[in-house]
């Protein structure tokens, strides 16, 4: 640590850091409150010109987000018995009723289900292929980790028509098991080389240590090189978790009814009974917190930084 | 415990042989010392020992059986590596106690509990046992790795340098322990080092490498009294034995090239009358020994004398050579 103090910035120089990083913040949030705001707002709120910066919150937004309504008249709408609950109460002032459940609970789980299940395979097999290329002498690995790297040097969606036909043939299309599968082909060069890096960092002679102390080498990669790789494995869980939630186009392209995720589906809200825009910031807001709470939880991790080392150097 | 064997193993790392067909048979219970100069191949044979490098050429046996084909674990080897290598994710405690807890042993909790007390006790790091193993002093770090190779009763310790980074007082009384440990479960051990105090009070036998070779295996007092050749010689005795031209001091052997002189072979005659003559360059105090520093003909030659002496710096003496060793031109020794 000590060395640290040698280059430790002035007083100075860290509040001007400190305004720099306080405001490229408040321009790259702004849109983001803006989406959250516009959640809360009604419908005329939401499109008002000049744009309301004050208005009166209201759930509506999150009310058309989860349901679907029907029209009603105002007579049939006198006959119905007093409104139960929130909901209902905010959907009959637009003299409408709640049909029914709307898709976006479904579709935000599969958006779970695959933006989670393709992060933890593409670093399960990240960490494992990392390891490989890291400690053991493979024939051709270097062209080998070229060739991993090079299927990430054009647009994944470049070869979104040979997919779309492979997976209608392979009957992997509209899966869950589809999308997860092609998440992690996309994300798992990123992943093989992030840890491999990672994984290089780490000295040889722990695993060695454990290997000595009675362990397999299996276990010495369990109880000793994955404690250290957490760092980069939390990290690489991030980017990796990032690209499967955000991905639109193979979503739109693959995905229709039951593994449809969350991206394909928040724009369908619009024009459905109108530019629901409340609806869809609710949605967005909504959509956004796995990854916010996901990053804070590894946090931890991000933060610890490198290991200081117990090996002499 | 066992014998470990070496039959013409040889290391290579590119181009550099660490270890050149070595053979090396270190009896049951045997306390190994291995000197050597630095990039002698000493870690190298640790680590083909332990199972952690694989032969090029040649086989390994502990306790009779060929090992070459078997993982560390199977070996059941116990080693303190030269840099240490403690689990930076554990505590102290836990790293005593990680080979105890491998799928080999599977220690009772309470038995573990024990072995670790007593080995941190040992080493003098039980108020340490709750520390992360990376916040810890060098010398507290060293003592750790020793520890963790203690906990076990495996059929061979292998020890890289394990005092190296420890004060003379502590070093001292770990010499004394390790010398303990191995009187009393008749471990065979073997040990690197450079430090001649632990080769001479700790080893039964004592190995020589030269660039991968073994120049030379006896006991400690045999190579200090009678090495094979001058590589082996220079190994022990403070200060370094003087190797100088052989016609100095008038005629050696035949074949002879150079003659070796350690400290009691060489006759100093402060009258300046029988002998070489010779002009006192310096007069070094270490405290436990005296060093005279001798100009012989424009040699440098380095002795021994008395913590009293009245002998100054630019004085004229004589030396003369008092049953010295010889080499011959290629270093080996001539009788
Ligand atoms: N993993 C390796 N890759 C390449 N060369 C190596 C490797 N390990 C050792 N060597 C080389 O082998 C030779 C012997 O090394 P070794 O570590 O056994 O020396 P040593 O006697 O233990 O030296 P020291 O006293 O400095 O610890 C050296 O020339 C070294 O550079
Ligand atoms: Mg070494």
């Amino acid at each position: 640590m000590s060395a640290h103090s040698v280059t430790e910035p002035s007083p100075g120089r860290k509040r001007v850091a400190a305004a720099l990083v306080v405001a490229y913040a408040l321009i790259t949030l702004l849109p983001l409150m803006w989406i959250f705001a516009t959640g809360f707002k009604s419908p005329p709120d939401s499109i008002a010109y000049p744009p309301k910066i004050a208005f009166e919150p209201t759930l509506e937004g999150y009310v058309n987000l989860f349901t679907t309504r029907t029209r009603v008249t105002p007579e049939q709408l006198q006959a119905l018995p007093p409104p139960d609950g929130l909901a209902e109460t905010i959907v009959r002032n637009r003299d409408m009723v709640i049909a029914g459940p709307s898709k976006f609970g479904e579709r935000f789980m599969n958006s779970v289900i695959i933006g989670f299940g393709s992060t933890f395979l593409s670093i399960f097999l990240g960490t494992l292929a990392a390891y490989a290329f890291s400690r053991f002498r493979i024939p051709l690995s270097d062209d080998l980790l070229f060739f991993i790297l090079s299927t990430r040097m054009m647009p994944p969606i470049a070869v979104a028509i040979p997919i779309f036909l492979m997976y209608r043939t392979l009957g992997l299309s509209d899966t869950h098991l589809g999308m997860i599968l092609l998440y992690t082909a996309v994300n798992i060069s990123l992943a093989v080389w992030l840890l491999k890096g990672f994984i290089d960092e780490i000295p040889r002679e722990y695993e060695e240590a454990a290997l000595i102390d009675g362990y397999t080498r299996f276990q010495a990669f369990v109880k000793v090189v994955l404690p250290q790789a957490a760092t980069g494995i939390a990290s690489t869980a991030i980017f990796c978790l990032i690209f499967a939630w955000n991905e639109y186009a193979f979503a739109v392209l693959l995905t229709s009814g039951t593994a449809q995720t969350a991206p394909p589906f928040i724009p369908t809200i619009i024009g459905v009974g109108g530019q629901d825009w409340p609806a869809v910031a609710a949605g967005a807001t909504l959509f956004l917190l796995p990854v916010l709470v996901f990053t804070v939880l590894l946090r931890k991790h991000l933060l610890r930084g490198i290991t200081f080392g117990a090996v002499r150097k | 415990m066992a014998e470990v064997a070496l039959k013409g193993v040889t290391k290579r790392f590119g181009a550099v042989s660490a270890v050149a067909g070595m053979d090396l048979t270190v009896p049951d219970g045997a306390f190994m010392v291995v000197l050597g100069p630095t990039g002698a191949g000493k870690t190298t044979t640790l680590r083909l020992v332990a199972g952690l490098e694989r032969p090029d050429a040649g086989e390994v046996f502990i306790g009779g059986r060929r090992v070459t084909d078997e993982t560390p674990a199977e070996r059941d080897v116990a080693m303190v590596f030269q840099q240490y290598s403690l689990y930076p994710h554990l505590t102290v405690r836990e790293n005593l106690a990680f080979p105890l807890k491998s799928p080999l042993l599977r220690t009772p909790p309470a038995e573990i509990a024990r072995i670790v007390g007593e080995t941190a006790e040992m080493l003098r790091i039980g108020h340490k046992l709750d520390n992360r193993a990376t916040r810890l002093s060098g010398g507290e770090m060293q003592r750790v790795s020793i520890g963790r190779a203690l906990v076990r009763r495996p059929a061979v310790y292998l020890m890289d340098e394990p005092l190296s980074s420890l004060d003379a007082k502590l070093r001292a009384d770990l010499r004394v322990e390790l010398k303990r440990i191995h009187a009393e479960i008749a471990a065979t051990l073997i040990y690197v080092t450079h430090d001649q105090t632990e080769a001479m009070t700790m080893a039964t036998h004592v190995g020589v490498l030269e660039a991968g070779r073994l120049a030379q295996v006896g006991g400690p007092r045999e190579i200090y009294e009678n090495p094979v050749s001058a590589h082996v010689a220079a190994r022990l005795g403070q200060p370094r034995i003087n190797l100088l031209p052989a016609t100095l001091f008038g005629h050696g052997p035949d074949r002879a090239a150079t003659i070796g002189l350690r400290p009691e072979h060489v006759a100093l005659d402060p009258g300046g009358a029988e002998g070489a003559p010779a002009v006192v360059t310096r007069v070094e105090r270490l405290g436990d020994q005296t060093r005279l520093h001798l100009d012989v003909a424009g040699h440098a030659l380095v002795t021994l004398t008395d913590p009293h002496t009245d002998l100054k710096t630019g004085r004229a003496v004589a030396v003369r050579p008092r049953d010295p060793l010889w080499f011959d031109a290629a270093g080996a020794r001539v009788t």
